[in-house]
């Protein structure tokens, strides 16, 4: 049986969202989690703000001086944007890219955590893992961020 | 912001790109790394929103970061080459700059 997807274009331009409550419910907490973080030094932070100039410290300390607020504002934005439309049936296309750069944000900081590799593979996962309810909302993040870039570039 | 930003983000001019900083001959070059999160379609999907490369020419770079571990995806000015590097940054990729001589 073929599944519909959870997100697909319709004919007003804008986006059909179809999830269930408790796929909602998980994406509702979410935003508030990375938020907390957001600003902290956690480790699990350094893919938000990766280097630019990896090999010269000054010219580093000059981007992060000026872009680290605009680039915090940005992914704090992403956040806010899905946060606030997490119950709509449908979104416009600028909600959608916001859901989209939540859920790469909420993926780079669960995946480092996690120290994911790219060719994990989700049902080798031990079930007495302790990390095991992570590694699976990891995948689960990973699977709607996919449908809604399928969406997107449909 | 990392989602909702126009395509064609400006920037106001801060004084930094000095003469050499933008003489053709020594471009900054704009440097895409592989990592394991980041997912290819995620990847192809950026390069053709940021740079308005084809899907042709995007999926080429997304692969090269792939199997080669990085790829070049711009190059110009200092100045040109640091505001690409944020907003890849703005989308979590991961993306640095070095002067390309």
């Amino acid at each position: 049986m073929e599944m519909e997807p959870p997100v697909r274009r319709v004919a007003s331009g804008g986006f059909a969202v179809t999830l269930s409550d408790d796929e909602r419910d998980v994406l509702r907490g979410l935003p508030t989690q990375l938020r907390e973080l957001l600003g902290s030094d956690d480790p699990s932070l350094r893919r938000l703000f990766p280097p630019a100039y990896p090999d010269d410290d000054e010219l580093e300390a000059e981007y992060r001086q000026l872009m680290s607020e605009d680039l915090l504002a940005g992914h704090a934005a992403s956040l806010d944007l899905m946060e606030a439309t997490v119950d709509h049936d449908e979104l416009t296309e600028d909600e959608l890219v916001g859901w989209l750069g939540a859920l790469n944000d909420l993926r780079l900081v669960l995946g480092t955590r996690l120290d994911v590799t790219e060719d994990l593979d989700p049902t080798t996962i031990d079930p007495k893992d302790p990390r095991r309810h992570a590694f699976a909302l990891y995948h689960y993040l990973t699977w709607l961020q996919d449908e809604v870039i399928t969406a997107l570039s449909g | 912001m990392a989602g909702t930003a126009p395509v064609e983000l400006e920037r106001p001019d801060i004084g930094w790109a000095s003469d050499e900083d933008v003489s053709p001959d020594h471009p900054w070059i704009v440097i895409v790394w592989n990592d394991p999160i980041n997912l290819m379609s995620y990847v192809t999907y950026v390069f053709q929103k940021l740079f308005g490369y084809s899907l042709e020419k995007a999926t080429k770079l997304m692969l090269d970061v792939h199997e080669k571990g990085k790829a070049v995806v711009s190059s110009g000015s200092r100045e040109r080459a640091e505001l690409d590097v944020f907003r890849l940054h703005e989308h979590g990729l991961w993306a640095t700059m070095e002067h390309n001589g």
